[in-house]
This record gives C-alpha cells, sequence and structure tokens, in this order.
C-alpha cells in the first residue's frame, strides 16, 4: 500500500464503495484505490454482517441449529439445510427413506432455480437494465409459492430433519411444479432473447473479468466461477450423495474464463435443474417421509465428519466435531462466496470501474454467507 | 386576439406558453415514465394519487419543493449552484424556435436549427459544472463521463443535420416543415430521392439525441447502480428536480427535431386537418419510443459508447453526406434532362 | 470489412428482437396484487406466530404444561408456568408467553408438542409502533378468540 501511496506520476485516489451501496448486494465494502477510471487496487473489507453462526452452533442442540443453515444464504436455504442434515445422518448413521431423498432433491433444485432467477435479475439490473429483474421475479414467485405451500415459508426454509423432511408432499405441489416447468420453459427463450443475444450486453461481459483456472485453484473457487473458467467440477458429481447418482444430468461448463462464460454456466444450470426436476418427479415413489429409527433426541457419536454439497453459488462444506453430548463441539461453515471473493482483489486489477462492478455481479455474491 | 397582432404582447403570450409547456411537459412525462415502465415490467405504475395517480407529479412537486437546499460543505458555491440552471434554460431557450403549428412558433427565426444546436451544447457544461462543483469523487467521475459523451455524439448528429440541410436548403425550421406538405410520403423520411438511406439517416439522428441528453442506454453520467447519481449526486429538493426538469425538457427538444426534420412536423399524413394536434401526436410518439428503450437495454460502457460513436456512427454519417450528394445531383440531372 | 457489416446487422437485429419482446410483454395483463385493497389467503401450512388450540367442549387449552416447547425453543422465547389444581391430576396452564420478537418461525416448539396444543397461525398483517406489542400472551388470545 505505501508503494502505491508515494509512486510518482501517478495520480491515484482512494474510493470507498461502501457498505452501502447499489451494486454490491449486502453489506461488502470494497476500498478502491484508483487512478482515474481504473483500479490500480481493490481490497474487499468484510465483517458488517457477522453473526457468529458457528459460535451459535456450539451452544443449540443439533436439532436447534436447523434453522441457523437456512439464514447463512437465505436465497438458496435448502441446499444448506442439505448439508447439514447430511452430515448429521452420516455422523449418527441415520438412513433416509427414499421418497424423502426424492422430495429433498426436488426442492432443492426448485431453490436453486429461485437463486439463480434473482442472480440474473440483480446482474442485468448492476449492468443498467431494469426490467429482466422484474419477469425474474414474475417467475421467482411462481416457486416461493409451490415451496411456501410445502414447507410453510418463503426464504428461509427449515424444511429438512434428521432423516427425512418435515411434511409431505401433495398431488397440489406436483401439479403446479409441472405447470412451473412448462411455463418456465416457454419463457427462457424470451430472457435469452432479450438479455443474452443483446449486442450490449454481450459487449459489456465478453472478454471482461478474466478468471483463470489457476487463479480458481489458488483461492479455492468453486461452483460456477469455477465452471466459467473450464473446470468440470461438481460435488453432484464427483462426491455425489443423495439420489444423484440415479438422475440424468450435465453438467454446464463454459472455457472462455470471462464474465459471459459464467453467465451462461448460470442459464445452462437453470435448465439442467428443471431436467432433474421433472425426473424426480417421474420417479418419485411412494412411502414414509422420515426414517422410523431416527431418535427424537441427537446424539452422534464422538468422532469427526464432513459432508459437502453443491449450493447455487459452490460447495458448501461443513464440518462437525462431537464429542457425544448434545450440542456439537465445533462446527466449522465453508461458505463458497467466501472463496470466490477472496480472489476478487487480484482479479481486478486495471479494470475499468463498470468492468470491476460486472465481474462482481457474476461472482454472484450474498454477503451473509461471507460473514456468517 | 387584436393583442396577438401587437408583436411584443404576442412574443410574450407564446413565452408564456412554452414555459408552461416546458413546466407541464416535465412533471407530466415523469408520470408517462413511470407508467410506460410499470406495463413493461406487467405492473401498474402510480394509482392512488388522483385517477391512474395523475395528481402524483403535482405531489412529488411539492415534495421536491419542501425539502431543504443542502449545500455541502466545500462545493464551489457558485459553480454548484449555477449548474442546474445551464441545464435547464437552454432547452427552454430552444423552444422558441419550434413550430408547433403553421403560426405557432413563438419567433421563425432563419437560423433556427443552427441555434437550437449552438444551445444543446451549452448543456454538457451544465453537467461539468455540476460534477466538479459538488465536491465528490463520484460526480467528478461522471461529469468526466458526460463530457466524452456528449462531445462524441455531437458530431454524427451535426453531420445529419449538415445533411438534411443540402436537401431543404433552408435553416427555417417552418419552411422545412412546410416543404413536406402532401401524403406522408411527402415526409424527409421517405424522400429517397434525395437519400436512398434517410431512414439510416433518421436512426442516427435518434441515437445521437439520446445520447446528447444522456439517456439510457447511454446514461453513463447518471448510472444509478454504480455512481449512485452521479453528476447530481449533492443535488437536493429543487436542485436536483431541475436537473430532472432540464433533462426532460431536452429530450422533449430532440424529438420535436427529429419530427420537424424528418417526419413532418405538424403536417397530416393524409394531408387534410393538418395542425399543432399531429406535431403532438409525433412527438408523444417518438418520446414513447426513447422511454421503451430506456427500460429494454442495459447500459453500455465508456468504451462501447465512444466505439459506436467514432467507429460506427461517424463513418456511416460521413458515408451519407457524400449519398445524398451525389444522389440529389444525379436526380437533379435526370429530372433535368427528362 | 464484411464482418464489420456482419456485427452491425446483427447487432441491430438482436436491438429490435429485444423491443419486440418488451412490447409484447407491455400488452400482458398486470401480475402484481394491489396489497391494500386485495389480498391472498395464506396456504394451510403458512407459519405465522404459534397460537393454542382449544379443547372444542371446554374452549380450554389443551397444554399440560410439560414444557417441551420451552426446552426446544432456540431462541428461548417461550414461557409458560402452570399450576396444579385441587383434586385433578396434571397441571393447568395458567400463562404462556411468546417473545415474538426473538422467534424464528423455525417449527421446533410445534414439532416438540406432543399432545398437539400449539399450531401455527395464519396471521401476517403484524406492524406495529412499539416493540412490547410484540410480546404476546397466547393464552389471552385464545380466550378472545373463544368469545
Amino acid at each position: 500500500m505505501n508503494d502505491l501511496a508515494c509512486s510518482p506520476n501517478q495520480e491515484t485516489f482512494v474510493i470507498n464503495l461502501g457498505p452501502q451501496h447499489p451494486a454490491t448486494h449486502g453489506v461488502l465494502r470494497v476500498k478502491l484505490t484508483m487512478d482515474g477510471e481504473y483500479i490500480v487496487h481493490a481490497e474487499p473489507v468484510l465483517g458488517y454482517i457477522h453473526r457468529m453462526h458457528e459460535k451459535m452452533g456450539e451452544n443449540r442442540t443439533w436439532a436447534q441449529f436447523m434453522p441457523n443453515t437456512g439464514r447463512l444464504d437465505y436465497l438458496g436455504a435448502l441446499s444448506y439445510n442439505h448439508g447439514y442434515a447430511l452430515v448429521v445422518e452420516r455422523a449418527a448413521g441415520i438412513e433416509v427413506p427414499e421418497r424423502a431423498e426424492y422430495i429433498r432433491v426436488i426442492t432443492v433444485e426448485l431453490n436453486r432455480i429461485a437463486s439463480h432467477l434473482l442472480w440474473y435479475g440483480a446482474f442485468v439490473l448492476d449492468l443498467g437494465g431494469f426490467t429482466p429483474l422484474l419477469y425474474a421475479f414474475d417467475d421467482r414467485e411462481h416457486i416461493l409459492d409451490l415451496l411456501e405451500s410445502v414447507t410453510g415459508s418463503r426464504l428461509t426454509f427449515c424444511y429438512f430433519r434428521f432423516g427425512g423432511v418435515y411434511n409431505d408432499i401433495d398431488d397440489n405441489f406436483i401439479t403446479g411444479t409441472r405447470a412451473f416447468i412448462k411455463r418456465l420453459r416457454s419463457r427462457l427463450p424470451d430472457y435469452h432473447n432479450l438479455v443474452t443475444k443483446n449486442v450490449i450486453l454481450i459487449n459489456r461481459l465478453k472478454d471482461v473479468g478474466m478468471i483463470s483456472a489457476e487463479m480458481c485453484r489458488r483461492y479455492g473457487a468453486t461452483g460456477p466461477v469455477l465452471r466459467g473458467s473450464g473446470v468440470c467440477y461438481d460435488v453432484r458429481k464427483n462426491e455425489p450423495y443423495s439420489v444423484y447418482p440415479e438422475l440424468n444430468f450435465d453438467i454446464p461448463v463454459y472455457g472462455e474464463c470471462d464474465s459471459m462464460a459464467r453467465y451462461m454456466v448460470r442459464m445452462d444450470e437453470i435448465e439442467q435443474s428443471l431436467r432433474i426436476i421433472e425426473q424426480g418427479l417421474d420417479k418419485l415413489p411412494e412411502g414414509p417421509v422420515m426414517a422410523e429409527k431416527a431418535p427424537k433426541i441427537i446424539k452422534p457419536p464422538v468422532g469427526d465428519y464432513y459432508a459437502a454439497v453443491e449450493a447455487a453459488r459452490g460447495t458448501f462444506g461443513i464440518r462437525v466435531v462431537s464429542d457425544g453430548t448434545n450440542t456439537p463441539y465445533r462446527l466449522k461453515l465453508r461458505s463458497p462466496t467466501f472463496s470466490n471473493l477472496s480472489l476478487y482483489g487480484e482479479a481486478c486489477q486495471g479494470m475499468l470501474l463498470a468492468d470491476a462492478l460486472a465481474l462482481m455481479g457474476s461472482l454472484d455474491l450474498v454477503i451473509p454467507e461471507i460473514d456468517r | 386576439m387584436a393583442l396577438l397582432e401587437i408583436e411584443p404582447f404576442r412574443l410574450l403570450i407564446f413565452l408564456g406558453g412554452l414555459i408552461a409547456f416546458a413546466a407541464l411537459n416535465a412533471a407530466y412525462l415523469v408520470w408517462l415514465e413511470r407508467k410506460v415502465a410499470a406495463h413493461i415490467q406487467c405492473r401498474i405504475g402510480p394509482k392512488e394519487v388522483g385517477p391512474f395517480g395523475l395528481l402524483q407529479p403535482l405531489v412529488d412537486g411539492i415534495k421536491l419543493m419542501s425539502k431543504q437546499l443542502l449545500v455541502p460543505g466545500g462545493v464551489d458555491p457558485v459553480l454548484f449552484k449555477v449548474a442546474p440552471l445551464l441545464v435547464l434554460v437552454p432547452a427552454v431557450m430552444s423552444f422558441v424556435t419550434i413550430p408547433f403549428g403553421e403560426n405557432l412558433a413563438a419567433r421563425n427565426i432563419d437560423l433556427g436549427l443552427l441555434m437550437i444546436f449552438a444551445f444543446a451544447s451549452v448543456n454538457v457544461l451544465g453537467l461539468l459544472l455540476g460534477g466538479w462543483g459538488s465536491a465528490n469523487k463520484y460526480a467528478v467521475i461522471s461529469a468526466a463521463r458526460a463530457v466524452s459523451q456528449n462531445v462524441a455524439y455531437e458530431i454524427p448528429m451535426l453531420i445529419t443535420v449538415i445533411t438534411m440541410i443540402m436537401v431543404t436548403h433552408t435553416m427555417n425550421l417552418n419552411e422545412i416543415v412546410k416543404q413536406q406538405e402532401g401524403m406522408f410520403w411527402h415526409w424527409y423520411l421517405f424522400r429517397l430521392s434525395a437519400n436512398p438511406l434517410m431512414f439510416v439517416s433518421f436512426l442516427i439522428f435518434f441515437v445521437c439525441s439520446l445520447a446528447e441528453t444522456n439517456r439510457a442506454p447511454f446514461d453513463l453520467g447518471e448510472a444509478e447502480s454504480e455512481l449512485i447519481a452521479g453528476f447530481h449526486t449533492e443535488y437536493s429538493g429543487m436542485g436536483f428536480g431541475v436537473f430532472f426538469m432540464g433533462e426532460y425538457a431536452n429530450i422533449v427538444i430532440g424529438c420535436s427535431l427529429a419530427t420537424v426534420l424528418f417526419l413532418g412536423g405538424w403536417q397530416s399524413p393524409i394531408g387534410v386537418a393538418s395542425g399543432w394536434w399531429w406535431f403532438l401526436l409525433k412527438v408523444y410518439t417518438l418520446i414513447f419510443c426513447v422511454m421503451w428503450i430506456r427500460w429494454t437495454y442495459p447500459r453500455t460502457t465508456l468504451w462501447g459508447l465512444l466505439n459506436l460513436s467514432w467507429k460506427v456512427l461517424i463513418p456511416i454519417s460521413l458515408f451519407n453526406l457524400l449519398l445524398t450528394g451525389a444522389t440529389i445531383k444525379l436526380w437533379s440531372f435526370f429530372m433535368g434532362a427528362a | 470489412m464484411s464482418g464489420y457489416f456482419c456485427e452491425l446487422y446483427q447487432g441491430t437485429k438482436s436491438l429490435a428482437v429485444g423491443l419486440g419482446i418488451t412490447f409484447r410483454y407491455m400488452l400482458k395483463p398486470v401480475v402484481t396484487l394491489q396489497y391494500p385493497h386485495e389480498s391472498l389467503p395464506m396456504t394451510p401450512r403458512y407459519r405465522g406466530h404459534i397460537e393454542l388450540i382449544g379443547d372444542e367442549e371446554s374452549g380450554a387449552p389443551k397444554c399440560v404444561v410439560c414444557g417441551m416447547c420451552q426446552k426446544a425453543c432456540p431462541s428461548n422465547c417461550i414461557t409458560l408456568a402452570g399450576e396444579k389444581p385441587e383434586g385433578g391430576k396434571g397441571k393447568v396452564l395458567t400463562s404462556y408467553i411468546l417473545d415474538f420478537t426473538k422467534c424464528s418461525l423455525c417449527g421446533q416448539c410445534v414439532e416438540s408438542c406432543k399432545f398437539a396444543a400449539i399450531t401455527f397461525s395464519k396471521e401476517y398483517n403484524l406492524a406495529g409502533p412499539r416493540k412490547e406489542a410484540y410480546i404476546f400472551d397466547l393464552k389471552k388470545r385464545l380466550e378472545e378468540k373463544s368469545r
């Protein structure tokens, strides 16, 4: 920092992309040192919304921590529920009935589509196009209504339990989901024609914000950021869990490493999630939704356990250390957005401010998840 | 009505009418913009205040006037206070030469077209002074962007206007409208005998007027999601209101010019019942298109904007200029020989 | 050279297609609900704040004051108290206070109740000016409802 401040021939000034800003989705502060319109140095400052979820994990019983997982990344809360349920089921050795697994996958994929739709709207809003946000929210309302009729909440779900799910789904949900799949499939071409093929947007995103695969590996970036740089890594295929091995879907990978590649990865993921939901609904078996032998008070045996799931933003890892009592000894949450954001300082050096904001939008940040 | 014959009174009545027109436009174009935006986004816009929300601009105006005019510490007081006026006053003054109807121009100046462009360039000064005088880094960045944008887009606009002057042989706006008398194919937009690519000229003129008035997709000056509010970040209450009024007045001027030059001004498309109603209809259709474009496209980057101007619009408009000259010469040669 | 014109043509076409899409959406009906004038019914499983369920005949709360909900709550929102009636078995509920300012609507209380004494209400119009308005006395609410 000192070199930059005293370097000759360079009149730089420090600007604060402050905690309150329309484009940083959440309370993120980025200290930018700028030379005119070019960024010389960028430093994200975190911690404005640190709520000590990991500490809360040590003071709550295993079942009482489930609502906390929904508050980490509130846009894709069901994946986080899934991760936590997986790790405790692995620790305590609880078997989940097959109907519950299928319901879990269907609801998680619906949640993923909702999260990607909101990202799409907010990203194009950052770039100046105000309308696609409203169209995406219209579709997202249908998903939220479907999930509300099953779980009771629209955003911060607390639906999964150790050994299954809380409520069963009914026929209204199944017909509603099939109607929604048809509706979204008919609206996606509109989204592509309005936004993806628009020459202004292509000029804005192509060859902008290059993140090489090597940079991703150094910082541990996962999810669409990694898949937009050419590396085919998805927890659902590399370390399969739940019923994903029985479902037929592709992992979209684009090798161009620019913001357009990350955009296309997420749009294609919406299509693939629709495929997964359709197959899930076709293959849904009858049966109970909660394991009979699931104990009411869970006390996993002493040990160190880890599980990872593919959340909407990347690999969500959760590690629990149990000491045999009814509260965890240590609960560590590996948030994907934290690793994705850490490459921002290096990636946006020498870029224009507008391009740096496009890069931030394409990383799909949810700040409460970074600060936990 | 006899008062209208006496010159000073006629001018005063017209000037009063123009200021009222500009003020009403500034207020109700905001209402129209919110309604157009709402229907594009499948919702209803303002609806609570008055029927269809028609009293909303009135209430917004009262709100803006009741706010404190904050002058932040460290600003240059003269620049800060003069900047909004420099945006509003030239736009209102340009209304003087625009022919609303056959005898409905405040002053039929022979160099009307030149005068409008002279005043339009003062608009840039307003943005620059507003941005610089605000003592805010965001505002300075946006002012610098606005200046380079305005300079780049004036050139193709002026070249297109020169092309039109080659066709019309006059700069008097009322004369230009009178030359487009008759059915709609007499309008200059369809005058392929003067320039086969007249439609391209119209498009270039329209795009340049969008860029001159800092409207999306060229609104880097006030890029809401990047720079808060750009050059008018530090303005509150009526200072912000005056910037807004100036922007909408500029939009009306740009669309009126496009109507007069290309779409026949107050001439009716079917040859009968020409009058100010056709002029207003055409101007508001163009304004609707301006708003429609704003809510459809994302914002260009500075580089994309300048590339568009220097690498696309200027070569094409220069080519149009040559083509028009050649076409007029060839046409008069063949018409003379026939 | 031909690449230049090709790009120009593709670009202009994409812009025109975009305009067509927004025009089509402009003509579609409105999808919003005019909230204060109209409102939607909540789904049966919607989670509002909890409320006590009364017995069909007597109207008294079914709660036997076992305290499972109080223990299950992660945020310590629930405080209940009961007393043993004279000449009867079991406890009778005297007060059930829900501190809604801390409740996260997780549902652990409803799930842990073995006597089906509490359930979610369907209330969502809960804006108010004072924090004290959100300390709900559920027993009083049940009595007012059954009147």
